[in-house]
């Protein structure tokens, strides 16, 4: 519908459009391209790692230069590629699986979109103002505290903003899902994505203020001079660690629940199948969540908390193994007796299940405090993230892109550069990461510059480095698809795959109300039961009526710049009196913004059920 | 299903090839040939751990080949519905209490592991060293012994050694995978560790936790020796005399200039001013600044331009730059300091 509109319309006119919506359908094409943008960002850097690392003691880039990358390279992915990306999915897709029309709080929903853009922009302005921070994407005090220049600075307003974004866009998929259900939705109806996508709603919910508190404790200690985290004050750097890890833990699960979510939703499409054991999943998912905050320490077992704290924090990691487990055999007894049909969606998602199995059994072994002591911060270590987030996340992400791309956009990526991707990707996902796990034990530490020679570490890093490229390759040929689809694709109907959830019901992409009528729903996969019963869509649960929407509003943009501007006056505001200014002013614009959103009436527009019609065709 | 099958198997065999081409890595640097007690106790987890693993895994890609060669959908069958079920109370929990099984079978030697490594009952009557770590070096101090040096560590073979851990800076984590796990060094905490080298040799350690740029350059090593070159190293370390005259007329201008402009952070002998490392036996040191030879041309060009080997030293821009006349005599007199006659190398003859 956007395109359609954009043609009428004009470019300033479409962009002012995008600027002020509201619309959690527009918001997801905004996640989606904004967190493109960074996943390409984070790969080149990514490249640029394997690039210095392909032959021992090499000289690509600079020893600081290197800590630089490696620091944006996490940062950008986790941050600014992987939380927006899921955000994408989950607002093109949760309001619709639940027979909503928006979300709880539309407005929440674009000042979330803008945040994150304006804090990942600001802390990538810190490659061009000076240098971009350098102390790895978990900052640990005093690397951080005493890094120079203000690379660090950028980190925390950076992730600070986005944070806060973050925070709101959880409350609000919280919200969303508790209130906004379609007549007949009980919880034990939700498909599995919008019940990972509620969990992880919860999990940001309770993990983003440890974030928060840590990064505000951290930018007092560089920009104020308290002295949290400095030893020789009184100051504890391992309380960054804690704080951080609380974060950081739950953040993992945050990133890999939606994306469990999209591989039930798969597997049961394209397996023609229920989902097999949905009670045990849902239980599975809320006992993953639940866990997630129960072990952050082992990302410190070397850090000497001693052998009790060690020990207890080893077990509830393996622990994490159990629910997870469940999963994996559900998953393949959904395909058990099934009629499997295998395109580009339901290929990531076949190719999930072992990349993630062997991410998960290094899971577990990490989890033996006594032999992470080995483990713990080599290469061993950065293979097994990379099997849980690529091998999981972002195999989930492709996986749900190419399944809900119909939905989203009215046409199904092209096919056969969709395998093309997937292979390539694929192979050199493993070329690159499995090696690693050897290169660790073999005594490479992770955040090397360069490796010595005559280590026995130089075949193997040669090998991860060919394997990056091939990812390069597929994540190219990924694009090429997007870009092949939208000039060349073919227009599909509301529901190209014979899909079993709600948001199939309607059409593609779904009209701006998504629903005239609220759908009644009458049990697990909704559509399907309407299907087996002989009816073509879903019987509505209410007459046609006018249709409530809320406005456009160009005031979470406004907010976001606000905050940005000031972003950048807490930077500089102990060295220019240029950046007081701009403290003061950029929280003015956002304070004054969130004034005149709290007087200004703003009841939202009706759509009249006259009109419905033309649009919706339902 | 058959590409991807083969795809997975040429991947594996790849993988495998790939590594037996390398070995298990570097002896004396790779965690996967232990040579001390935390290592193999480390390495018997490791193992335990992976054999759990890989069964589990083998049942998983077994299901999992089953399902794609017996349920693909079949030409001519694309309405086939198949039958849903909605799942299975035995099979749900087989898969829950199995998994739980096999979690016990790692967590139990887990945890005995854990509190067996943590153990310091014997500390008072074994051989203590303070590690600090430093941005980008090591240094050791035998407080019991009074003896201070940088760099190489030396303990005897088969003793448990006690390591009590501290940072002056930023966080590090000293590690050397042949001998034992990691621990990091804090800067508010002291962190305690113990060692046991079984074989003599010299054992490469690494800086595991970013510390900043030099960080991959942080490398020192453990020297291991026989107990009585042990003892004979201690009393040559506490014997000697900081203050004697080297033999070339070069060295001891260099002598002269060193006092004159690096004792302040150098020291030289059982001093424990430490805020350069310490130079006691440089002459006996395997490594220049932990990564390069010690040559006598390398030196030089540390004392003019550390910066060009380790990025972001705490050296640079803070000492007076000197000529390379002066430099090649400091050179001189640093080479000669070599108190014992047991070295990193007579110790991996």
């Amino acid at each position: 519908m956007s395109n359609t509109i954009a043609q009428k319309k004009g470019f300033g006119a479409t962009l002012w459009d995008y600027l002020t919506t509201v619309d959690h359908k527009k918001i997801a094409i905004m996640y989606l391209i904004g967190g493109g943008f960074f996943f390409i960002l984070g790969g080149l850097e990514a490249l640029a790692i394997r690039w210095q690392l392909i032959v021992p003691e090499n000289d690509f880039v600079s020893a600081g230069f290197y800590n630089e990358i490696l620091t944006m390279h996490g940062t950008t992915m986790i941050f600014l590629a992987a939380m927006p990306l899921i955000f994408a999915l989950m607002n093109a897709v949760l309001p619709l699986q639940i027979g909503a029309r928006d979300v709880a709080f539309p407005f929440l929903n674009s000042l979330g979109f803008w945040l994150f853009l304006f804090g990942g922009i600001l802390l990538n302005c810190s490659w061009f103002l000076g240098g971009a921070p350098d102390a790895g994407w978990t900052a640990y005090a005093p690397l951080s505290t005493t890094s120079p220049g203000h690379g660090v600075d950028f980190y925390i307003l950076g992730l600070q903003i986005s944070g806060a974004g973050t925070l709101m866009g959880g409350i609000n998929f919280l919200v969303t899902v508790i209130n906004m259900r379609a007549p007949g939705m009980t919880y034990m109806r939700m498909p599995l994505f919008t019940w990972a996508s509620f969990v992880t709603s919860a999990l940001i919910l309770f993990a983003f203020p440890a974030l928060t508190v840590g990064l505000f404790l951290l930018m007092f200690d560089r920009l104020f001079g308290s002295v949290f985290f400095d030893a020789n004050y009184g100051g504890n750097s391992v309380i960054w660690e804690h704080l951080f890890w609380i974060f950081g833990h739950p953040e993992v699960y945050i990133l890999i629940l939606p994306a469990f979510g999209v591989f039930s939703d798969v597997f049961s499409t394209f397996a023609k199948k229920r989902l097999f054991g949905y009670t045990a999943m849902v239980f599975a998912t809320v006992l993953i969540g639940f866990l997630g905050f129960m072990v952050w320490a082992h990302h410190m077992f070397t850090v000497g908390l001693g052998p009790a704290a060690n020990s207890i924090f080893a077990v509830a990691t393996m622990a994490i193994a159990v629910p997870t487990g469940i999963k994996i055999f559900n998953w393949l007894f959904t395909l058990w007796g099934g009629s499997i049909r295998i395109n580009s969606a339901m290929l990531w998602a076949l190719g999930f299940i072992p990349s993630f199995t062997i991410g998960g059994m290094t899971g577990v072994m990490l989890a033996a405090a006594a032999a992470d002591y080995q483990f713990h911060d080599t290469y061993f270590v950065v293979a097994h993230f990379h099997y849980v987030i690529v091998g999981g996340v972002v195999f989930g992400i492709f996986s749900g892109l190419h399944y809900w791309w119909p939905k989203m956009f009215g046409k199904i990526l092209d096919e056969k550069l969709g395998k093309i991707t997937f292979w390539t990707f694929f192979v050199g996902f493993h070329l690159t990461f499995f090696i690693q796990h050897f290169l660790g034990l073999m005594g490479m530490p992770r955040r090397y510059w360069v490796y010595l020679e005559d280590q026995g570490l130089d075949l193997g890093n040669s090998i991860s480095t060919v394997g990056a490229f091939f990812m390069g390759v597929g994540a190219l040929v990924f694009l090429y698809n997007v870009i092949y689809t939208s000039v060349k694709g073919e227009k599909v109907g509301g529901d190209p795959w014979d899909g079993r959830t709600l948001e199939w019901s309607i059409p593609s992409p779904p009209p701006h109300y998504n629903f005239a009528q609220a759908p009644l729903v009458r049990g697990l996969d909704p559509l399907w039961i309407e299907k087996t019963e002989g009816r073509k869509g879903m019987t509505p649960a209410e007459p046609l009526d006018d249709i409530h929407m809320p406005n456009n509003t160009i005031l979470p943009f406004v907010m976001s710049v606000g905050l940005f501007i000031a972003g950048f006056g807490f930077i500089y505001q102990a060295e220019y009196t240029g950046g007081f200014i701009a403290m003061f002013v950029g929280m003015g614009i956002t304070l004054g913004a969130m004034f005149t959103r709290s007087v200004k009436d703003d009841l939202g527009h009706h759509i009249h059920k006259e009109d419905l019609d033309k649009g919706a065709g339902m | 299903m058959k590409g991807w099958m083969g795809k997975v198997r040429a991947l594996f065999l790849l993988s495998i090839l790939s590594l037996i081409l390398s070995g298990c890595g570097v002896e004396n640097l790779s965690a996967f040939l232990p040579k001390g007690y935390g290592a193999e106790v480390s390495l018997d987890i490791i193992f335990i751990s992976l054999a759990v693993m890989i069964f589990v895994f083998i049942i998983v890609m077994v299901i999992y080949t089953i399902v794609l060669v017996k349920y693909r959908q079949k030409k001519g069958q694309e309405d086939f519905v198949p039958k849903q079920t909605e799942g299975n109370h035995i099979l749900e929990i087989v898969w829950t209490v199995i998994p739980i099984i096999l979690l016990i079978v790692i967590a139990v030697p887990t945890i005995a592991a854990t509190y067996d490594l943590a153990d310091e009952t014997d500390k008072g009557d074994s051989l203590n060293i303070n590690v600090t770590g430093n941005q980008y070096w090591w240094h050791f101090n035998y407080s019991e012994e009074e003896i201070q040096t940088s760099q190489d560590m030396y303990i005897p073979v088969g003793q448990k050694v006690y390591l009590n851990m501290m940072s002056s800076d930023v966080l590090h984590s000293f590690w050397v995978p042949a001998i034992s796990g990691k621990m990091d060094t804090n800067p508010e905490n002291e962190n305690t560790m113990y060692i046991e080298a079984y074989e003599e040799g010299v054992y490469w350690g690494k800086c595991a936790e970013l510390c900043g740029p030099s960080h991959s350059l942080m490398d020192f090593k453990i020297v291991v020796v026989s107990q009585e070159e042990f003892d004979q190293w201690v009393s040559d370390m506490q014997n000697l005399d900081a203050e004697a005259t080297p033999e070339t007329a070069s060295a001891q201008e260099g002598q002269a200039l060193f006092e004159q402009s690096c004792l302040q952070c150098h020291a030289i002998g059982s001093n424990p001013v430490a805020i350069g490392p310490n130079l006691t036996n440089f002459g006996d040191r395997s490594k220049l600044a932990g990564v390069e030879d010690l040559t006598h041309d390398m030196l030089v060009e540390w004392i003019l331009d550390p910066e060009s080997i380790k990025p972001g030293n705490k050296m640079t821009g803070n000492y007076d730059v000197p000529s390379k006349d002066e430099a090649e005599k400091i050179a001189d007199y640093l080479l000669q300091l070599k108190p014992s006659e047991i070295t990193p190398e007579s110790a991996s003859e």
